[in-house]
């Protein structure tokens, strides 16, 4: 009892602690990319700390609900990301949220975000809020029939389960689970606001999204949220891992060696991914604004096909 | 003994209704019916809970009223008494609310008695155990709500929506006419007993389930024939407008399930593929209505059309696992969908509500005239913010626990053999997850709108904080729609009596799981604990603010907003509900609506403004109600001439008809 | 049955169906040659996948065709045609992008449901491959009737009979492999030289794409 809530308590805080690492490596590599130094590794880390130092301005018609807000959304995301297997998959209470929930989570924080996109009053607020919702109309039914094609491989909605059973190697390479990883990628990229869907890097109105709805946010409010930013990153990152290449994840009951092999297997996979999507953000051009929903719809298409592959037949 | 309970305060309210006229004048008039209407609605409402909490048997009553040889059959099972619940708990809070904002009524007399009386008949059709008190109960609920969507019938609309509402009420009610007809049977028993006890043809159960689903779906507000739903709610005034939506439509859903699941006996394989699309094309086209108004109420009232579109699919899975024999996951289905029809009254009731607050306050109800009144009108905010993330199925609040169940119900259908339905389900679930999300971006729209920002006229700068009784009704629902977030297995198991009545298996027994989770299927298959991941939010907000407010800062100051460095002091700048809604019309409402935006750019050197103008056209009343009013236009005014016939040419006719009948007799003979 | 043989095989087949909806989803000519290339390395792999697991060496050279011809020879000559000719890089299409890919979505549900129920006591592997197979040939279909441009239509020829050509190795034992594949990559050959050439003599008539680029306006 004692050592499951110390590994659930462990998991709250390396999330908490790895979230600015992967953003401020991400952008390591963009800039090595691009033939720049970058900025180190660890100034996320002292941007949080600067902002969090720093006093908060706010309009003169902002409502409670814009103080509130970077609270809200930091909770539920901080919450859905506790509840993702990072390193071990026997999370004590990863029975009170299975996956549906956490997608649920997630999208109680993205409408917060959007509706203090809209209390200030500005346009700029209401662009991000409009065009977030778009996205997040197709994003998450594509997101549900991922689900769909994992709990019908699996047998079950609860991430621990689903990370034990595709550990195992009762499951093989299956054309669904291969329609549902490019659809979960496809997801990932728009629920992150990263190119080509959104630039996270830019402030010009007609490039952007998430900053949009952000842009009257100062000192420690613009903390958290940029906390809840990269925490979602690590969380989708966590995801496509534990589902899709969960070796080293220590199993529930399992002596500190092998949590040493899960944490250390876990940063190496963070590492891989933030590659990766480094690679992909430099090789491709930002999407106009319009063709994300046929991206989005394609990413929908996908899933769909997985899910109703499974309906037809259990063994794709 | 319950029926009893609530047939007496079925009567109070006859009798409130018929007293209330006898008020005329006195200012007292309003608060005596609308406590009385309260107390009488509690009463029923407590009555139905301790019924269905503690799993009576049935109970049935018949009384000397009606036809002779009939009666009226009276009986209370356990369907029954959830919906009894769900009608009485939302008659009460209306009343409740109604308490407040009825004062502001100009014309109580046009009101009162209606209201009353439609309380009345909303709690008879439950409670009818025959087919003639059913129909008759029915057809009074119809009526009175006429008369109060015809309270204001000096407004411009409100004539317009009152006679659609009439039509398409009338028509529902010629439908489940037909319907009740064949299922009578040979030596035409009417009475509920005897048609569950006549084995129905299949042909024939068939097409009652057709006419079903046309005269219940009508009033359910199922597409196509939701059209008087979105004119007539909005027309009412905003109680009755709260009562409509979040319990009238829910009396048609009781209809649809005493018929298709009680009286007509084992369904057939392809009625669940029936319901379940035409639930599916419900939730996504109504959803996509609501994000193209602008006008608060409408919005609500297609938004309802959603929802019902949500249950109907529940029911469709239920009925496609009774088809099959697979009553657990039945009853999995029919308690997501029961479920949904509780949630739903909750908070369209409480959205309703605050939509009244807003008209009474400020005088408005087009979205586009009003903003900044979370500034104005604080607890209305809040509450309207609960009822508004309830609705978008955000855990851990009530919504998201039905959609959860519905989810659960959808993976458990691969054990369907059938082809239709592996092809449809997964549809299906794909339309359900699209609707869940585009009711997030509406209710983004219509609370950021209305409440945020800053106010667009001077009414919404000037809008005051509503009455206590207003206040404490919605308070009372928001609570409700967290404590049904928080703790859904009491709510589970109370449905758990009709699901054993209606397909013949339980979901698992809730109130014994550990931390109070809820367990749909199997512990290891999924579980979900409201309780716990809304005290994790709460600790985890609380910690993270406690620890920055200490450790880092806590300092604020107020300046003008950033805006880029270009903040523009005109409010018309901010974003209007047209504009939030334009991402999702472009994708969306191109195919759906043949949405198009014109723009008339004047030449150089003209002085006019520029116009951008949108075009939405509602694709099922042009195709659909357009036609079939102009066929009638013609065929009335073809008959018109018989106005103007002479004596003889009349006295020729009635002696036609009388030989032709005489004919008629002499051959079939 | 249920190894590493039936997965690779149903992996290679589905990634098949996967690149047939990317090419319903480009509007670029030049990423349209791309996908193709891949549909076509793709096809290959199966292929030899396919004469691995039934030990028949005559499907490697099937294999070997559609990798050297189809993967690497046409789509670097259609590269140039389209370069010399300057044929519009921009694909114009009768349906939108969303109605194409729902409409694909139609066909694949159809396919599936045909031959599942149409072949219940055949070996799983191959019924499901055959279901993968006509998928394919029902999207290359689509993606003919839906687009005006004639390399694109070309295109979706080719991936029609890409579908055939998994369809016909899917099903063991099946006669003249080889030859039906020489056969239809000369088909091929010819249509493509054809088109083209009809192309090249119909711009001695004014009908020039580049002059009517320059008048074209913006195009939502």
């Amino acid at each position: 009892m004692i050592t499951d809530l110390a590994v659930q308590g462990a998991q709250m805080l390396l999330v908490l602690l790895f979230a600015p690492l992967l953003t401020g490596l991400v952008r390591k590599v963009k800039a090595q990319l691009l033939r720049r130094q970058g900025p180190p590794v660890l100034q996320p880390y002292r941007e949080l700390a600067r902002l969090m130092r720093k006093e908060v301005v706010l309009a003169e018609n902002a409502s409670w609900l814009f103080r509130v807000n970077p609270y809200l959304i930091f909770a539920a995301t901080w919450v859905a990301a506790s509840l993702v297997p990072t390193f071990g998959t026997g999370l004590m209470f990863s029975w009170s949220a299975d996956l549906i929930a956490i997608i649920a989570l997630l999208g109680s924080a993205r409408f917060f975000l959007a509706l203090a996109g809209l209390d200030v009053g500005t346009s700029f607020g209401g662009i991000g809020s409009s065009r977030e919702v778009m996205i997040a109309s197709l994003a998450e039914p594509a997101m549900l029939m991922i689900v769909f094609t994992l709990a019908l491989v699996v047998g079950s909605t609860q991430l621990s389960t689903m990370a034990g059973v595709l550990l195992s190697s009762e499951v093989g390479l299956r054309v669904s689970l291969g329609l549902a990883l490019i659809s979960l990628i496809m997801v990932a990229i728009a629920e992150n606001a990263r190119i080509p869907v959104d630039n996270p890097a830019t402030h010009l109105e007609l490039t952007m999204v998430h900053e949009a709805m952000v842009l009257e946010y100062s000192g420690r409010h613009l903390a958290l949220i940029e906390l809840s930013a990269s925490l979602k990153l690590l969380l989708y990152i966590s995801l496509i891992a534990c589902l899709f290449a969960p070796w080293g994840l220590a199993r529930p009951g399992a002596e500190p060696v092998a949590l040493a092999i899960g944490i250390a297997s876990y940063a190496g996979k963070l590492a891989v991914g933030a590659l990766l999507l480094a690679f992909f953000e430099t090789a491709i051009a930002k999407m106009r604004v319009f063709r994300v929903p046929e991206f989005l719809g394609a990413a929908l298409m996908l899933g769909l096909l997985a899910t109703l592959l499974l309906f037809v037949s259990k063994s794709l | 003994m319950t029926v009893t309970i609530a047939l007496s305060c079925v009567a109070v309210l006859l009798a409130l209704a018929a007293l209330a006229p006898a008020m005329r004048g006195s200012p007292a008039a309003t608060p005596i019916v609308y406590s009385v209407a309260l107390v009488a609605s509690v009463v029923s409402t407590l009555a139905a809970l301790g019924h269905l909490v503690g799993a009576s048997a049935p109970a049935s009553v018949t009384l000397p009223l009606g036809l002779p040889w009939l009666g009226a059959h009276f009986r209370v099972d356990a369907l029954s008494a959830f919906f009894l619940f769900v009608v009485g708990l939302g008659a009460g809070a209306a009343s409740l609310f109604a308490l407040g904002y009825g004062r502001h009524e100009q014309a109580p007399m046009r009101v009162l008695p209606f209201y009353s009386a439609f309380l009345a008949g909303m709690n008879l059709v439950v409670l009818a155990d025959d087919a003639f008190t059913f129909l008759v109960s029915w057809e009074f609920m119809s009526l009175s709500s006429w008369a109060l969507v015809m309270a204001h019938h000096r407004e411009r609309d409100n004539a317009h929506a009152g006679y659609v509402y009439l039509v398409m009420a009338s028509f529902g009610t010629l439908a489940l006419l037909l319907a009740f007809g064949l299922l009578a049977g040979a030596d035409g028993g009417y009475a509920f007993a005897q048609i569950r006890a006549e084995a129905h043809a299949p042909a024939l159960a068939g097409l009652v389930l057709m006419l079903v689903l046309v005269g219940a779906g009508s009033k359910a507000g199922l597409l196509p024939l939701h059209v008087w739903l979105p004119l007539a709610h909005p027309a009412a005034p905003s109680h009755v407008s709260a009562l409509m939506s979040g319990v009238m439509t829910k009396v048609a859903v009781y209809g649809f399930v005493r018929i298709v699941f009680d009286l007509l006996g084992e369904p057939a394989w392809w009625w669940s593929m029936v319901v379940l699309a035409l639930g599916g094309i419900t939730a996504v086209m109504g959803v996509l209505y609501a994000l193209m108004q602008h006008d608060l109420k409408r919005l609500l009232a297609y938004h309802t059309v959603e929802n019902i579109g949500i249950i109907f699919i529940g029911l469709g899975l239920a009925l496609a696992f009774k088809a099959h024999g697979m009553a657990f996951a039945a009853a999995l289905a029919l308690s997501a969908g029961l479920l949904h029809v509780f949630n739903h009254s909750v908070f369209k009731g409480l959205l309703f509500f605050g939509a009244g607050a807003v008209l009474t306050a400020t005088g408005e109800r087009d979205m586009e005239h009003l903003g900044g009144l979370i500034h104005r009108m604080p607890q209305t905010a809040f509450v309207f913010l609960v009822g508004c993330a309830a609705i978008s199925a955000l855990p851990p609040l009530n919504g998201f626990v039905s959609e959860w169940l519905t989810f659960q119900a959808i993976l458990l259908s691969p054990q369907l053999p059938s082809w239709g339905l592996k092809f449809l389900v997964p549809a299906v679930g794909a339309l359900l997850a699209l609707s869940a999300a585009l009711a997030a971006a509406c209710f983004v729209k219509a609370f950021g709108v209305t409440f945020l920002g800053r106010a667009r006229t001077t009414a919404a700068e000037r809008a005051q904080e509503t009455d206590r009784f207003s206040l404490a009704a919605m308070f009372f629902f928001a609570a409700l729609c967290l404590v049904a977030g928080i703790l859904p297995g009491a709510f589970i198991d109370a449905l758990a009596p009709v699901a054993q009545s209606l397909v013949g298996g339980r979901m698992p027994v809730q109130s014994g799981v550990e931390w109070l989770s809820i367990v749909p299927i199997a512990e290891s298959r999924s579980s979900y604990n409201g309780l716990l991941v809304f005290l994790f939010m709460v600790v985890s907000g609380t910690l993270a603010a406690f620890a920055i407010h200490r450790l880092a800062s806590d300092k604020l100051r107020r300046a003008p907003a950033w805006d880029c460095g270009y903040p523009d002091a005109s409010p018309a700048t901010q974003y209007t509900a047209d504009s939030f809604a334009q991402p999702i019309r472009r994708v969306f409402g191109t195919v759906v609506f043949r949405a198009r935006e014109r723009v008339e750019m004047p030449p150089p050197g003209d002085m006019r403004p520029a116009r951008l103008t949108v075009e939405v056209h509602d694709l099922i009343w042009d195709a659909l109600y357009a036609p079939i009013a102009g066929w009638v236009a013609f065929a009335a005014d073809r008959l018109n001439k018989l106005q103007f016939l002479t004596v003889r040419q009349f006295l020729s006719l009635v002696f036609a008809a009388l030989v032709i009948l005489l004919l008629v007799l002499a051959i079939w003979q | 049955m249920r190894g590493l043989a039936f997965d690779v095989a149903h992996l290679l087949a589905g990634s098949l169906v996967l690149l047939s909806f990317m090419q319903l989803y480009q509007d670029r000519l030049y990423a349209l040659l791309n996908i193709f290339a891949l549909h076509a390395l793709v096809l290959a792999l199966s292929v030899a996948w396919q004469a691995y697991i039934q030990d028949a060496s005559h499907l490697y050279v099937t294999a070997g065709i559609a990798l050297i011809f189809k993967a690497i020879v046409i789509p670097v000559a259609l590269h140039r045609i389209i370069v010399r000719l300057g044929i519009h890089r921009e694909i114009e299409t009768v349906v939108g992008v969303g109605p194409a890919m729902l409409l694909g979505m139609g066909l694949v549900a159809l396919s599936m449901v045909l031959m599942l129920r149409v072949t219940p006591e055949a070996d799983p592997l191959a019924r499901e491959d055959l279901a993968f197979a006509l998928s394919v040939v029902l999207l290359g279909l689509l993606m003919m009737v839906t687009r005006r441009n004639a390399v694109s239509q070309v295109v979706g020829f080719m991936s029609l009979e890409n579908g055939l050509v998994l369809a016909a190795t899917g099903a063991k034992g099946m006669p003249l492999v080889v030859e039906i594949s020489v056969a239809f990559s000369i088909l091929i050959a010819f249509i493509v030289i054809g088109i083209f050439l009809f192309r090249i003599r119909e711009r001695f008539d004014t009908v020039d794409v580049h002059a009517l680029d320059r008048f074209r306006g913006e195009q939502s």
